[in-house]
């Protein structure tokens, strides 16, 4: 038989219809064509599949992948080694704003990035918690404190070179955590040491979701200083300022290269017990990087001792205030300082739509399509071997009831970061609805069908194949649209763990309060939804025979 | 045709068919008559093949109905029930076409045998290409029927095919379907709840109650010699708010004395 894709939209005609069946397993007979529009729809996936497989591939021989933690600071530093290493004549590619610490360590430690910027304070009391702090402590801190200089201690270096990380150096600024509150409620209370915040249980304190957890962050602050306040909440770090400014909140965490302290004119807290400690920023790379990539080292070096913290205090303002991008921001410093010119590749609104379209697709798409063909055949297996049906129905109900979140982040060890762990994700989140649906469009076919079927002397292939299944088909593609429409709105979180897509403007607009960011992210989103929703019922109404559908319809 | 040795069916506890010993003869059209639940339906579906007898066995044609040989021994029989059985998402013709399609019938050899059954069962040539919800009632009982004669089967069983249909599309299918009995000349079991029907369609009737068989033979000699009361009553009530029994029938009345 062969294959006429075209025949499979003809509907209603004789009994001649060949279709897509033909590709599969035997002689499956003609007609039916209705359920060889699913195989259509799971040809087209993978073929996105084996795209988005293409487009992960680049050159990962000659290319250095610079990473960067999703705030501000972090982009701009990501657009300035990025910008370095192009200088050079080397082929590098900048993976912004991945998430956060541990995301980024992990990634350079795997090799999915070969550098980023990292902060000393970070590395020794968050990354490293619990393993040596005592000894980084003994050995850099405490003697940064006397000597005046930072030092980084050399048990450090040990510990990043066990993971297969060097430091290239140190920028020549820190970055430091510091509790700020607006300067009149500050004066108002009489507040200007941290001890003072004793006296004010009452406070409303905001922090960035990261200080909430860290190690380094408001757990130690609390215990050291026995701080007394209970309405603690975490946020999105740029978010807190806004709370603060609007008088929704009292106190959050800054850090002292924020643009927004001077911005919104808060007093940082005068850490009278010297709790916090220090962040110096350094590049930090995999050791195998000088060696794929000859004179990718050299390439870094100019940055080495020469940003001091006011440039960076800038920088920040020139993004976060001034409404200048990062690439920009990052191209003026090279020129500035480093005599070096970069042409910043200036992405209008219509490329940054279109990429994040396409980014946005191949997510919704390869992730559907996999659940396609995975859940399909699950459903089937679940409706005709009822034992094995419970476990299968239970098991993908399970994946259900995780939050879109958590599964994301759950997926970061399997698949790193990027598309491939959003993807996985997605095609768990996508497994339910067409499961349960194929399960219950088979298991709910009316009998005396059922057993017409059987009467004809029809066997068990060809009654699956040119009865049950289409049969089946309304309730299977109802279970595909859900699943779809749940999708184009999940993969908007993907942009979490660097999987781009509608997601990063919306994340971005949030750090820089760019209203028309977020919309640039939400609107398409939801244009996408509507589309697919509308798309789905288009195809329902193509493959559906006029037997099945309703007769005023 | 059919042999039935000691065959009990149950449904969890309830008997449905008590060790029955029962034979249908090839070329001859019998009617399974009585009251709801009295196991007419059940003895069919053992037939087909669609239920498994608790204990004993069916033969067709000499050998038992073994679960792995019954695809190839269903295409031998051809099966109609109340709705039609018709699949919804299939025109006629393609739901004629199914098995000989499987079967690799050349399209030519199956458009000429539904061409053939058209015109026995009165369908006409432009339903064909019409969805089973676009047919009438009694269309859809005659796509029914010809899709059970496709195959030119030694079989025919009926389970109310008539059942749902008003009464002069009824009247019009009960004569289309004597002459077609009379016609192919084929085994026929057909289950009714219709005394009147059974006797004008079948050469013979088989009353049932309770999983048993009360009588076997022609309607004339249930009417003159009832074998128990119940057999009587049941066949005055087939006959009570009939127009002809208006008249008192002095055999049913002596019937039912007996």
């Amino acid at each position: 038989m062969t294959p006429q894709p075209g025949a499979v939209l003809r509907r209603g005609s004789s009994g001649h219809r060949q279709s897509l069946f033909g590709l599969l397993p035997s002689a499956l007979p003609l007609s039916g064509g209705s359920v060889s529009g699913l195989w259509l729809l799971a040809g087209f996936s993978l073929l996105l599949v084996m795209l988005a497989g293409c487009s992960g591939q680049g050159d990962a021989h000659s290319e250095i992948r610079i990473g960067s933690k999703k705030f501000t600071e972090g982009v701009i530093l990501g657009e300035v080694l990025t910008g370095l290493a192009t200088a050079q004549g080397l082929e590098a590619t900048h993976k912004a704003a991945l998430g956060g610490s541990r995301i980024l360590y992990n990634a350079l430690r795997r090799g999915e990035i070969d550098a980023y910027v990292e902060y000393s304070g970070t590395l020794m009391h968050e990354i490293f918690a619990g393993e040596s702090e005592a000894a980084f402590e003994e050995e850099g801190v405490q003697g940064a404190r006397e000597s005046g200089s930072p030092m980084l201690p050399p048990i450090l270096i040990q510990r990043l070179a066990a993971d297969g990380i060097r430091i290239a150096g140190v920028l020549g600024f820190e970055n430091n955590y510091a509790l700020g509150m607006p300067r009149e409620r500050a004066h108002a209370l009489g507040i200007a040491r941290i001890s003072d915040l004793l006296d004010h249980p009452r406070l409303r304190l905001r922090f960035g979701s990261e200080f909430l957890e860290r190690a380094d962050g408001w757990p130690g602050l609390a215990a050291a200083y026995r701080l007394p306040q209970t309405d603690v909440l975490g946020m999105e770090h740029e978010l807190a300022y806004r709370a603060l400014a609007t008088g929704a909140a009292d106190l959050t965490d800054v850090y002292t290269t924020d643009a927004e302290i001077a911005h919104y004119d808060l007093v940082p807290l005068q850490d009278d017990q010297g709790y916090f400690r220090r962040y110096q920023a350094l590049v930090l790379f995999r050791l195998d990087l000088p060696e794929r990539v000859p004179g990718s080292l050299d390439a870094f070096d100019p940055l080495i001792g020469h940003l001091d913290a006011p440039r960076m205090i800038q920088m920040n303002a020139d993004v976060k205030l001034g409404g200048q991008t990062e690439a920009e921001v990052a191209a003026g410093f090279l020129r500035d300082r480093l005599d070096l010119d970069i042409a910043v590749r200036a992405e209008t609104l219509w490329d940054r739509l279109l990429r994040t379209t396409l980014e946005h697709l191949v997510l919704v798409g390869v992730s559907l399509s996999g659940a396609i063909l995975v859940a399909v055949p699950l459903g089937m297996l679940a409706a005709y071997r009822q034992r094995l049906g419970q476990g299968v129905l239970a098991m993908v109900g399970i994946a259900q009831t995780i939050p879109a979140l958590a599964l994301l982040v759950f997926m970061i060890p399997f698949f790193g970061i990027g598309a491939a762990p959003a993807i996985a994700a997605l095609f768990l989140y996508s497994l339910l609805p067409i499961v349960r649906n194929t399960h219950a469009g088979i298991t709910g076919l009316s009998p005396p069908l059922v057993e017409s079927a059987l009467a004809l002397g029809l066997p068990t292939r060809t009654r699956l194949w040119r009865i049950e299944l289409p049969l089946a088909l309304p309730m299977i593609l109802a279970g595909i649209k859900t699943a779809a429409v749940i999708n184009v709105g999940g993969a908007t979180l993907g942009a979490l763990i660097g999987a781009g897509g509608y997601g990063q403007p919306i994340l971005t607009g949030i750090r820089l309060d760019d209203l028309g960011l977020i919309l640039e992210g939400a609107i398409p989103a939801a244009v996408l939804a509507l589309l697919t929703q509308w798309g789905f019922e288009r195809i329902e109404a193509r493959l559906l025979p006029r037997g099945l559908q309703s007769r005023d319809g | 045709m059919f042999e039935l040795r000691r065959l009990t069916k149950r449904y969890g506890n309830r008997v449905v068919l008590a060790n029955l010993d029962l034979e249908f003869h090839a070329g001859r059209a019998t009617a399974l008559i009585g009251p709801s639940g009295c196991g007419k339906s059940t003895l069919l579906r053992l037939l087909i093949g669609l239920i498994q007898p608790d204990t004993g066995e069916v033969l067709f044609d000499g050998e038992p109905l073994a679960p792995e040989r019954l695809a190839p021994l269903r295409q031998r029989m051809g099966y109609v029930i109340q709705q039609g059985g018709l699949f919804p998402h299939l025109t006629a013709r393609d739901n004629l076409g199914l098995m000989p399609q499987h079967l690799g019938w050349s399209s030519k050899r199956i458009q000429a045998r539904i061409a053939e059954l058209a015109e026995l069962t009165h369908f006409p040539l432009d339903g064909l290409e019409r969805y089973p919800q676009e047919l009438s009632g009694g269309q859809n009982q005659r796509v029914a029927l010809m899709r059970a004669l496709m195959l030119d089967p030694e079989v025919l069983l009926l389970d109310e095919p008539l059942g749902a249909l008003d009464p002069m599309v009824r009247f019009d299918l009960q004569t289309e379907l004597r002459e077609i009995f009379q016609r192919l000349q084929k085994t026929v079991v057909l289950v009714t709840h219709d005394l009147g029907e059974a006797s004008y369609l079948a050469d013979e009737i088989l009353l049932m109650r309770a999983g048993q068989i009360l009588q076997r033979g022609r309607l004339e000699a249930m009417l003159q010699a009832p074998a128990d009361a119940f057999v009587a009553r049941f066949i005055r009530a087939q006959r009570s708010h009939s127009l002809e029994s208006n008249n008192a029938d002095p055999a049913l009345a002596q019937g039912d004395q007996a």
